[in-house]
């Protein structure tokens, strides 16, 4: 067991010191991802900002479903944190997962000697997204002590599972729908769906009609993703929450895990 | 030329719908529009608007459906094509290449429409109330401002697909395009909701005529059309002899990828 667990170490390692050698020849281009995550975050703001305007003259009571403006911030700082972890990590892998069906080089992959769905998901990492995951952070750290929320170590021992948790689910989701193309071949524009759902992140769950809310956190767990984390962040959840939200990661991976089982069994390769 | 518009429309119309269920999903991603409602709603902040809750669901099912018949993705596609050495062919032919993307473009429309309906069907069928039909000279000049807007968006695009011509990966700034255009346009928020210095200074740019004003004048609101129509021209104006002379100045430096 432990031997096997240094083995996929290293070979990640590889993976990942070959995968920003080659990203870095590409110098400009990360200047642009740099540019474009900066006005990202500022038209984000812009619009988050929107909200709170028009309310701000009666009793400065101004909330977003019951958020106030730092409080909303932190949501805002998350979803930029998971968005940069997207960039780096799940679109350059689960996306390449389409090109393998797709041309047939998915054959080599189930060969290696090594678990396929840990060298589709971990094969390679994009710095694009590097910027996006400092300002997010940055944003976090920024807004917590303003939102009149101080992060204790027990705190932050709750905060960086379900953070992480967070990470886990929106993994999951993303490879779930990446298997699919087993069988549909094109899903690449499946995930451009997905990730415009996941849009709904950038604002606290609570400021969506309830029918929304529900689908927000029981179809589509969007609300784990972003607005639980942050309620965490803000010692604002409960026990309970923060149990669901580790049980949410867990049965998503879970299924995700037993899906792409599930979809070998059926795949039988380019043009057979 | 007549014969060759309908020769290019035809081959594309056939080639787009094989596609059918990819486009069904690109129309799906473009949702943004109804989740940025649903929160408009509950706010405070959209009562202020004054439009009323009819007025903004208006807003944003045309914003859904003037991006629908907008959309833009010619540098991607020209960028591929770069890439793969198959501009070669096409320009040697007696034909603008750009062109062949235009026709790429509105035969893609086309195969979109069953599906913009389908989802404004649905919208209407779970939200009565806001159902109405624009005059007959309002959908002729919405239409008309979308296909303006459509072609804006197409030059400005184009412009950094010519870029392509200096460097293999231009299309990473298109970033840098989309992210003012989805601030700015309307998409997100009526610009009714802007400060005052912000709309002002958005509407220097092309980017509130891209969505903003086609939408408000599909969903029957209060707009100046004279003034909208104007300054969409003026941007093509603008864009159209810059595009072409950039794209010149690009052909006569491409050497076809790897020479």
């Amino acid at each position: 067991m432990g031997r096997e667990l240094l083995r996929y170490g290293l070979t990640l390692r590889r993976f990942w010191g070959t995968a920003i050698a080659g990203q870095f020849e590409y110098q400009l281009n990360l200047l642009i991802e740099l540019l474009a995550a900066v006005a990202n975050l500022v038209g984000s703001l812009f619009i988050l900002s929107l909200f709170f305007a028009a309310s701000a003259d009666p009793a400065r009571s101004s909330s977003l479903g019951g958020w106030s403006w730092p409080q909303a911030l932190v949501v805002q700082g998350v979803y930029t944190l998971l968005d940069g972890v997207a960039t780096t990590w799940l679109r350059p892998n689960l996306g390449a997962i389409v090109t393998h069906v797709r041309e047939g080089t998915l054959d080599f992959v189930l060969l290696k000697p090594i678990d396929s769905q840990f060298w589709l998901s971990l094969r390679t990492l994009s710095p694009a997204g590097l910027s996006e995951l400092v300002l997010g952070l940055g944003l976090i750290v920024w807004a917590l002590p303003r939102a009149g929320a101080s992060l204790s170590p027990a705190g932050l021992a709750v905060a960086l599972p379900v953070l992480l948790a967070g990470v886990v689910t929106l993994y999951a989701l993303w490879f779930l729908l990446a298997t699919t193309s087993i069988w549909f071949v094109k899903t690449w524009n499946a995930t451009e769906v997905l990730r415009a759902a996941l849009t709904a992140g950038r604002f606290p769950i609570s400021a969506y009609p309830p029918v929304l809310r529900l689908v927000f956190t029981v179809v589509l767990p969007v609300a784990f993703l972003t607005t639980v984390p942050a309620q965490v962040l803000l010692g604002r959840a409960p026990g309970p929450l923060v149990a669901a939200a580790l049980v949410v990661a867990a049965v998503s991976f879970g299924l995700s895990r037993a899906f792409w089982r599930f979809a070998l069994g059926h795949y039988t390769s380019a043009s057979s | 030329m007549l014969r060759v518009a309908r020769a290019l429309l035809v081959s594309q119309v056939a080639l787009m719908s094989e596609y059918r269920a990819e486009i069904a999903l690109w129309a799906l991603s473009g949702l943004l529009p109804f989740i940025m409602l649903a929160l408009w709603r509950q706010a405070p902040a959209g009562a202020a608007l004054g439009l009323g809750p009819e007025g903004l669901d208006r807003y944003f099912l045309s914003a859904f459906l003037v991006r629908q018949f907008s959309v833009v993705w010619v540098v991607f596609a020209f960028e591929e094509d770069a890439l793969l050495g198959r501009l070669s062919p096409h320009l040697l032919q007696p034909l603008h290449p750009l062109w062949r993307y235009v026709a790429a473009h509105l035969a893609e429309q086309l195969t979109r429409l069953p599906f913009a309906a389908a989802i404004a069907a649905l919208f209407f069928g779970l939200n009565p109330g806001a159902f109405w039909w624009p005059s007959p000279g309002r959908l002729l000049l919405a239409w008309l401002a979308t296909l303006l807007a459509f072609a804006i968006a197409f030059l400005l695009q184009s412009l950094i697909a010519a870029l392509c011509f200096w460097s293999e990966k231009a299309s990473a700034l298109e970033r840098l395009l989309f992210v003012p255009f989805l601030f700015l346009s309307g998409l997100l928020a009526p610009l009714a909701a802007f400060p005052p210095g912000v709309r002002a200074a958005a509407q220097w740019t092309p980017f509130p005529w891209l969505i903003n004003f086609p939408a408000r004048l599909l969903a029957g609101l209060p707009v100046d059309v004279a003034a909208g129509l104007a300054a969409q021209l003026a941007w093509i104006a603008l864009l159209l002899p810059a595009a072409l002379l950039l794209w010149r100045a690009g052909v006569r430096r491409y050497t076809a990828m790897g020479a």
